[in-house]
């Protein structure tokens, strides 16, 4: 197990490195630079521009130097935004995002988990029906379309919440429940899925013959292995609450790292583009890895066949 | 002599398809009203009554009546049509991507579980860590970086979306290796290459049919959230994300830009999920 832990923990360094690098190269490729719209600078100062922040010398000794300035854990200055290091702004930005994340995962566990069981309990009759009705449904309204009914269902037409903005404690509702849906869904889908197919285990049918109360056989013994699909999906789950809060910042008007990302793409900002990248593929590495951690420490298998070879 | 045994072992991918979807009325119906739609939106020049750029600024935001069923738009433009030419762009997003990522995915997954062994581990193991990626960010990116074509769209959506496919159609290459008809092929000597191509190929046919109906809504989802990020297609020609932007910019004053594009948007992908669910057995 610890050495499956260490294998898993070495095999991110690599992974970071070739979503960092292949960035790096990708956003230096697009023509223009993140100076060129200034129209008003003439081309002396451009050039000098240019060269004061390193962007006139070949390419691999830009991301030499970039590489180094990592390593140092240095993220370089905004070029968009004087006088600001991308970590401050990441920092201001980042926290935002992580809050609305934060919330949006807990509704999709509490809702997505509590519908999964209760449709694998009773899969038959109307409360089964009526939940696959609503987790297919729940993978089909995207948040672009969730979020402006609800704005118009709750702002609009009824005033409960603020339409958008980022001001009192009320304003994370809408967003977080617009995050949290399709989540929920998929969540509900795969702990039903799992437990289903669990139920119909012999070792389900020996613990019941063991005299066991249904309870306990469903808590503990069908519950550990039959939450496996939804354990593995929360890295994937967390990683994208992370970038598709992109579509829900822009709809509710959250001043969080999501709407900057695309809005510093669009400026070739190169720094900024590379700092919030890294921090995105810094989170989904580290929620795969946790994902993977507890996979294994359920079931040993899996930490057997890694560290076989 | 080979070709007969690849017959046998071969019960048709498309009939079984259609067996499992003729059982439940419901899934049925939906194949019905999705093949409908997309009919309806491909013959969008014929069959929308207007253009999808004719404007009649007298009309402004107008709400629906009866020369315009679903209403107008800011421009005067009519939002029944609009939604028929969006579906056509989204709907060839949701072939063409499929097709894309079936191509990478099915070539990619049956190479994988022919060679065995080391390879098969190094190249799942590559499947693996790219699962980890971020490619929403790589997509961004990519639409930023060299404009919003089309062809585009189609393969950088396709490439993203084919590691699910590779995962399938090598397990199920696994398991029809070890069949023995597949022995017997082998040793009246057939190659490599002959096998994936007459017992590979069409055994995998299912499980890859399942998989492209599931593909599609996924991949049409991520277009119109393209689109809706200013980031898909160009106006004027709408795409539904586009329109579902437009529709939420004036909402408050004309709710029904929003709710009409959504309601095409939604049950679409809702009736191609639901035959999708079906043809992979129902969620049990």
């Amino acid at each position: 197990m610890r050495l499956y832990i260490l294998k898993r923990i070495a095999e991110t360094i690599p992974v970071f490195l070739i979503i960092v690098s292949a960035v790096f190269f990708m956003v230096r490729f697009v023509p223009g630079g993140p100076f060129d719209k200034e129209r008003t600078v003439s081309k002396e100062t451009l050039e000098r521009v240019n060269a004061y922040y390193g962007l006139d010398k070949p390419l691999y000794e830009q991301y030499f130097a970039f590489l180094k300035n990592l390593a140092k854990g240095e993220l370089g200055p905004s070029y968009k935004y004087p006088g600001w290091n991308v970590g401050e702004i990441l920092k201001e930005k980042a926290a935002v995002s992580l809050q609305l994340g934060a919330a949006a995962l807990a509704i999709a566990l509490i809702a997505g988990m509590s519908a999964g069981v209760a449709a694998a309990a009773f899969p038959k009759g109307k409360l089964g029906a009526i939940l696959s009705f609503f987790s297919i449904l729940g993978v089909c309204l995207p948040s672009f379309v969730l979020g402006p009914l609800l704005i118009l269902l709750f702002s609009i037409k009824l005033g409960c919440f603020n339409a958008m903005g980022w001001n009192s404690p009320g304003d994370i509702i809408l967003p977080s429940i617009t995050l949290a849906l399709f989540y929920s869904a998929w969540i509900a889908r795969l702990a039903r899925g799992g437990i289903m197919r669990e139920k119909l285990r012999p070792y389900v049918k020996t613990a019941y013959a063991k005299g066991l109360s249904p309870a306990r056989v469903y808590l503990v013994h069908i519950l550990r292995n039959g939450l496996e699909p939804v354990i593995s999906y929360l890295g994937p789950a967390a990683a994208g609450l992370l970038t598709g809060s992109f579509v829900v910042e822009t709809i509710f008007q959250v001043p969080g790292l999501g709407k900057f990302f695309i809005s510093s793409a669009l400026d070739n900002d190169y720094t900024m583009i590379m700092g919030c990248v890294m921090l995105y593929a810094a989170f989904i590495i580290f929620f795969n890895l946790i994902s993977d951690i507890v996979l294994a420490a359920i079931n040993p298998k899996i930490a057997k066949e890694m560290t076989k070879k | 002599m080979s070709q007969e045994i690849s017959e046998i072992a071969n019960p048709s991918a498309l009939g079984g398809a259609w067996r499992k979807l003729r059982a439940d009325p419901f899934a049925f119906a939906c194949l019905i009203f999705i093949s409908a739609m997309a009919a309806l939106c491909f013959l969008a020049p014929i069959a929308a009554p207007y253009s999808y750029d004719a404007q009649d600024l007298a009309l402004s935001a107008s709400p629906p009546s009866t020369s315009h069923w679903l209403g107008t738009d800011q421009l005067g433009r009519d939002i029944l049509s609009r939604i028929l030419y969006g579906g056509r762009i989204s709907f060839a997003v949701g072939i063409m991507a499929t097709l894309v990522a079936i191509a990478i995915g099915a070539c990619y997954g049956m190479i994988s579980g022919m060679a065995g062994g080391k390879t098969d581990s190094a190249m799942m193991r590559i499947v693996d860590i790219l699962y980890s990626m971020p490619f929403t960010i790589f997509v961004i990116l990519l639409m930023v970086a060299f404009g919003r074509s089309l062809w585009l769209i189609f393969v950088a959506i396709g490439a993203v979306e084919w590691l699910t496919m590779a995962r399938i159609t090598r397990a199920m290459t696994l398991d029809v290796k070890s069949r023995q008809f597949v022995d017997a092929s082998i040793s009246l000597g057939q190659s490599k290459f002959g096998i994936m191509r007459l017992h590979i190929l069409p055994n995998v046919m299912e499980s890859v049919l399942v998989c492209a109906t599931l593909t599609m809504p996924s991949v049409m989802l991520l277009e119109a959230f393209l689109s809706f990020l200013g980031l898909g297609v160009q106006a004027p020609l709408p795409s539904w994300g586009s329109l579902v932007k437009d529709g939420a910019e004036y909402m408050e004053d004309a709710p029904w830009l929003l709710i009409f594009p959504s309601l095409f948007f939604v049950s679409a992908l809702y009736a191609l999920n639901k035959i999708g669910e079906t043809l992979s057995g129902g969620e049990d």
